[in-house]
């Protein structure tokens, strides 16, 4: 017989009746019980969507953001038990959610603070030996072509809104009164090490490790740059690769 | 008496962190905040829990961190996530996961709930009750026997806390779990919590429901705290928060229950509102006194 069905559908579901063949000890009504599971699905998940997205929440108030977040966790559940990656989807459902439309920038601030979650978690990986690439950068003729592998930890996030410094007003850094939303930024975010760090690029490096990282080539992701901004800085865009120890492959292999 | 090491597949043993058994001592749930701490002071503990599903993940500083103190202590995995219940099969992808954590780790111990959490494709994120009647016994027996099997290991099976029992249950759920632990040969992980919970929420006798239990198989002990709410009939109805500290009825029951079992490695679970580090270590002191004076006493009889 089919128990589970119902159960689930009714724990989702706060419109939905107790589910039928419940008993007590005491004979009390089961569905002031059936409430306890109902209330630890969706608290806890809120709370994880939470822990992901503080900065968020942090923008909206505790009130409104428990409210969108059980709105969205009843319709969104999980997927997997993997918790530590809930709420992909949760910036999207911001963004089309009526009531945070007066804060348009609401959505990639949430979709930074997935994203610092993802790279937290990503995959480890070692830089590729810097002699090794300041060898290839010799020969001008063959840099069109160099393919590079990024770090799995790397991620760029380009913005209509200052997403960068209200995160980072958020984080101590900056005055939140003092930051204009309407600016549009591009984030890099890149564990280094054991941190995350959250960074602002201009949108012309953002277009070309963003290419770079798809696996087209240097010369591809230089064009897409400079069609953004004529003064695209390539050496300076590389340079930051290499520091921050972001390339982990040189012309890999490519899965045909 | 038979111990967990009973337990063990042929020639597995040896003391740890290596493989084998956990200690007869208490441990503590492993919680990011204290990475630092804990690597830092390197406290004197019989072992780590963690679970499973917080480190199914890629890389990264959960994976620096446990692998640095795994060095130092024997291991539990505790899954969450396995959804044994489920009408639907095992979620072999899940398994995978699993397979692979516990092949990283080396733990001394894997353990899940008598539950399910996953239906239709979708996690729960509770551990949700089962009527207990023939149907769901070979169900929950075919999912252990798959489950030790793709791990090639035996696992342990917590007792659940629960808030609603079912009509058509035909098996109390002492019995129940006895039938489960005589069929796979898995081993009991007794959450003494949850038998407090369970047997304030259903009416029962704790110290007879433990007593009920196939206690020859107890691998390991749980203890946790509670929240207190009421019923619609104005009894209590105690809910398993994992966020307070363990309460005095459930150390007492602890006590009882060690008089039944002789020294059990005794986990401190505390998920919720985790407190500083020294705070659960005073926790874990607590039960480590306990155990030593069964431990001094000998094995009972």
């Amino acid at each position: 017989m089919n128990v589970q069905t119902p159960f689930a559908a009714a724990l989702l579901d706060p419109a939905r009746p107790c589910p039928d063949g419940l008993v007590t000890w005491n004979g009390s009504d089961p569905a002031r019980r059936f409430q306890v599971y109902r209330n630890n699905v969706i608290v806890s998940l809120v709370d994880a969507l939470a822990d992901t997205f503080a900065v968020t929440q942090q923008l909206v108030g505790d009130e409104f953001f428990r409210a969108m977040a059980r709105l969205y966790a009843c319709a969104h559940p999980p997927r997997s038990p993997v918790l530590a990656l809930y709420g992909g989807d949760f910036p999207a459902f911001i963004e089309g959610f009526p009531p945070a439309a007066g804060l348009p920038y609401l959505a990639d601030v949430a979709r930074l603070e997935y994203l610092r979650v993802v790279a937290y978690h990503a995959a480890d990986a070692s830089p590729v030996d810097p002699t090794a690439l300041a060898a290839l950068l010799t020969d001008e003729s063959a840099l069109p072509a160099l393919r590079m592998r990024l770090h799995p930890a790397l991620a760029v996030l380009p913005s209509d809104a200052a997403v960068v410094s209200l995160w980072a007003a958020h984080q101590g850094v900056g005055a939140l009164e003092e930051v204009i939303p309407e600016v549009p930024e591009t984030a890099l975010i890149l564990r280094q090490g054991l941190e995350v760090d959250v960074r602002q690029i201009p949108a012309a490096a953002g277009a070309f490790i963003a290419t770079l990282g798809a696996g087209l080539p240097l010369g591809q992701a230089a064009a897409r740059a400079t069609a953004l901004d004529g003064g695209f800085d390539l050496a300076g865009a590389l340079g930051l690769l290499l520091q921050s120890s972001a390339i982990t492959a040189l012309n890999p292999v490519l899965p045909q | 008496m038979t111990t967990a090491r009973h337990f063990l597949p042929p020639g597995v043993g040896g003391s740890a962190p290596g493989a084998g058994t956990l200690p007869a001592r208490s441990g503590l749930g492993l919680k990011p905040e204290h990475f630092h701490s804990i690597l830092e002071t390197l406290p004197d503990l019989g072992f780590f829990e963690i679970h499973a599903e917080n480190y199914m993940v890629e890389g990264g500083p959960y994976h620096h961190y446990l692998t640095r103190i795994r060095s130092h202590y024997p291991l539990s995995i505790h899954g969450v996530g396995l959804s044994i219940g489920a009408e639907a099969g095992l979620d072999e992808t899940h398994l995978d996961r699993l397979a692979a954590l516990i092949k990283r780790y080396a733990p001394q111990s894997f353990s899940e709930h008598l539950a399910w959490s996953s239906h239709g494709g979708v996690f729960l994120n509770d551990l949700l009750p089962l009527p207990y009647h023939a149907e769901t016994l070979h169900r929950v027996c075919a999912h252990i026997d798959r489950v030790q099997e793709r791990l090639q290991r035996p696992m342990l099976l917590e007792n659940p806390a629960t808030y609603v029992e079912f009509a058509d249950s035909t098996f109390g759920e002492a019995d129940f779990i006895s039938e489960v632990v005589r069929r796979t040969g898995c081993g009991l992980l007794l959450d003494v919590s949850n038998v407090h919970v369970s047997c304030v929420n259903h009416g029962r006798d704790p110290r007879a429901f433990i007593a009920a239990l196939p206690l020859a198989a107890t691998g390991q002990i749980h203890l946790a705290g509670f929240a207190r709410d009421v019923d619609a009939a104005g009894d209590p109805l105690l809910i398993d928060s994992h966020g307070a500290p363990v309460a005095d009825e459930v150390w007492r029951l602890y006590r009882c229950a060690l008089e039944m079992l002789g020294p059990v490695p005794t986990l401190i679970e505390r998920d919720n509102d985790v407190p500083a580090f020294p705070v659960l270590l005073a926790e874990a002191r607590k039960a480590e006194a306990m155990l030593s004076t069964f431990a001094e006493a000998g094995e009972p009889a």
